[in-house]
């Protein structure tokens, strides 16, 4: 967990909104998060927090209403050269190089990733060509039965002719991280990348992550909603709550001493396997729609530990509570307020 | 928890028991559709739940648990076994060999509580005419239904005033609380509930969870819970039933099966699961119970013999491949499991 020096992505203040026919839904907020080369980041949050969102937003795949209207997303790339991805065109060649060359992005769905009319290997294969034009048909062939054989397929020189509906749900997210790996990227986004899957298939393929993670260097952009996911494969939280990052510190602050009343609040909620059952203390309430969003801490609606009035008229600043370790909470701030744009 | 007992007479404390439950679908091949084999979704299931006790059916995808819970209530037909129920006049019941009419009339005393509370309600009725649907198949009036609706709503944790509204304007949580009213609603003495918390946020599912124990202890109603997030069913369920490949693997009191697990799949699955703790240990003994790689097929077609577990056992052996375990006991009686080298095994569950 190397935080010195630059680092390999820095988001700053991130918003975006979506014009809908019904109105206008602010998805991000103001979210700032930075990964650094090889670590291992984690985003959790329930629905409507923004978490895929975020990742959308820095490959530029947002939805056709949707407009990035504030903040920076500098990326070093493999030349050395700081890009912001908010300013490229999503369609340029430049964004197209980043996308798949150097940030590759695996998803809950295999099926939605691959094409379901094409092998394996011509998929791959495809991917090879884009970010190496060189490669001729063998070496193509080559590298798509060591990617495969990588990621813990057996049989891999016959498994790349099959088509991805033979393959079982774990076989075939193995072969969408072989493809996301292919160009040889330095950062991998993997959203709810094991949520449909079997516990036993899941933890085989949470593995296979962290050991490409480490062989290879990647860093890691880990979005879950599962908190026993990220307590076993990040070394560092982020906590998103409606578009913001509410708290964020090394794995063992977020998990051992949660400051935030929300963070507090859902690790309250949820039950473990490995202690006997007290009553769980739920979060009252829902969490609010994108297009009702409250003044305020986006959290005073739920929250049982409000300071006061402030709590619903201003937006709490992020505050250091401990080296590394911030929180968004007035409970922190001496009524300190940060301007809500 | 007896094995596939013939008595019908239940102990008084029992209000169901499942003997020797199969569910076959045919597979069908060719141009004439012949029928070439069989899938065995469920494989003799046989279980026993006291009155306001919950029974928790876990395992992963394919293994027969929902299927199982679909049979207890004969939404779906069975291939072979019995289901017996003790119905609110005392009378006990074989569900399989009721007649329609019989059916439709025990079931007010059992009802279902689905996953997904986005299409199990439907979009076009508003909650009062939701939650009352059951009522009114058995002519209430209008004035009793909305009565009825008015106090389900408040047990549930659902303002009364919201009674004209259509599910659209619900949460996903609150939605759940709708399904749990309808199934309420004619005071039914057992709840099936498949997953009930499983589409629902992490925050909200607490809720649920809390909602489900509080209406058994207040009801004294009996609950077979399906799930596959094993945190959910140690929370919950008082006893635990693990399938694998249609049949029961395991089963015993929960915190003895979870601490002290006899079936290699049991300790695999409580092994897999991660724990928000990150000093927890998590996948740590994993190979030393489970050859990697090998996908849990789905019900398998073939007619096999041996212990269904053993391809993907670490610790599996000749007689595992070539001989059927049974579910049985090892020493005190409530704790069953199929393994052949359960005796044998040291196996460590979570801690108590």
């Amino acid at each position: 967990m190397d935080n010195k020096g630059e680092p390999l992505l820095e988001v700053r203040d991130l918003r975006v909104r979506i014009e809908r026919d019904t109105g206008v839904v602010r998805p991000l907020n103001g979210v700032s998060f930075r990964i650094h080369e090889g670590q291992s980041v984690g985003i959790v949050g329930e629905s409507g927090c923004g978490k895929t969102m975020a990742s959308n937003a820095l490959l530029r795949i947002l939805p056709r209403r949707a407009q990035i209207t504030a903040g920076t997303m500098w990326y070093r790339n493999k030349a050395g050269d700081r890009v912001d991805l908010a300013q490229i065109d999503p369609g340029s060649r430049q964004m197209r190089q980043i996308r798949g060359g150097e940030i590759s992005m695996i998803f809950q769905e295999p099926m939605t990733a691959f094409s379901p009319v094409h092998t394996i290997h011509n998929q791959i294969a495809e991917m090879i060509r884009l970010h190496d034009p060189d490669a001729d048909k063998d070496r193509q062939r080559q590298r798509v039965v060591e990617l495969l054989d990588l990621v813990g397929i057996p049989d891999p020189a016959q498994r790349a002719d099959d088509y991805t509906f033979q393959l079982s749900g774990g076989m075939r997210q193995r072969a969408m991280i072989a493809m996301a790996l292919a160009s040889g990227p330095r950062l991998l986004i993997a959203d709810e990348p094991t949520t449909a899957l079997d516990v036993t298939v899941q933890a085989r393929v949470l593995k296979l992550i962290e050991r490409m993670q480490r062989e290879l260097n990647l860093a890691l952009m880990l979005i879950t909603h599962d908190l026993g996911v990220i307590a076993h494969m990040v070394s560092y939280v982020y906590v998103m709550y409606l578009g913001r990052v509410v708290e964020e510190g090394s794995v063992e602050a977020i998990f051992d001493d949660p400051r935030h009343p929300y963070t507090v609040a859902l690790l309250r909620s949820i039950p473990s396997l490995t202690s006997k059952s007290q009553r769980l203390e739920p979060i009252e309430g829902n969490v609010p729609s994108g297009d009702r969003l409250p003044t305020g801490c986006p959290f005073h609606t739920r929250c049982s530990e409000k300071v006061g009035d402030i709590c619903h008229q201003r937006m709490p600043a992020r505050v250091e509570v401990r080296a590394g370790h911030a929180a968004s909470c007035f409970k922190y701030t001496d009524r300190s307020v940060d301007d809500d744009g | 928890m007896a094995e596939l007992a013939v008595d019908p007479v239940l102990p008084q404390d029992t209000i169901l028991r499942v003997e020797g439950l199969k569910k076959h679908f045919p597979v069908r091949r060719g141009l004439l559709q012949r029928v070439v084999g069989s899938v065995k979704a469920v494989d003799g299931v046989s279980f026993s739940v006291q009155k306001g006790r919950t029974l928790g059916l876990v395992g992963e995808s394919g293994c027969g648990k929902t299927t199982t819970g679909r049979m207890i209530l004969r939404a779906l037909e069975p291939t072979a076994g019995k289901v017996w129920f003790r119905r609110s006049d005392d009378r006990v019941v074989d569900m399989l060999s009721l007649s329609r009419r019989e059916v439709k009339e025990t079931r007010r005393d059992m009802q279902m509580i689905f996953q997904d509370p986005y299409s199990s309600l439907n979009p076009r009725m508003p909650v009062m005419d939701l939650i009352s649907e059951p009522l009114r198949a058995r002519a209430w009036s209008r004035a009793d239904c909305e009565t009825r609706v008015t106090e389900l709503m408040e047990q549930v944790g659902l303002d009364p005033r919201t009674i004209r509204r259509y599910p659209h304007a619900f949460s996903g949580g609150q939605r759940q609380r709708i399904g749990i009213a309808r199934a309420l609603a004619l005071s039914p003495s057992l709840i099936v509930a498949d997953e009930p918390v499983s589409a629902l946020d992490v925050s909200v599912q607490a809720q649920i969870l809390n909602l489900l124990r509080d209406l058994q202890r207040d009801l004294g109603l009996t609950l077979v819970f399906i799930a596959h997030d094993l945190s959910v069913v140690r929370y919950l369920c008082d006893q635990v039933a693990v399938m694998y490949m249609g049949r029961i693997v395991e089963q015993g009191e929960s915190e003895v099966l979870f601490t002290a697990p006899r079936h290699p799949y049991t300790a695999t699955l409580l092994h897999a699961s991660p724990s928000p703790d990150p000093h927890a240990a998590w996948m740590d003994e994993i190979d030393e119970l489970e050859t990697p790689a090998v996908p849990p097929a789905a019900a398998s077609q073939v007619e096999e013999r041996g212990c269904a577990y053993a391809p993907r056992c670490a610790h599996a052996t000749q007689v595992c491949r070539h001989q059927d375990p049974i579910l049985e006991a090892q020493d005190d009686g409530s704790h069953l499991a199929s393994c052949h080298h359960q005796r044998e095994l040291q196996l460590t569950g979570v801690a108590p």
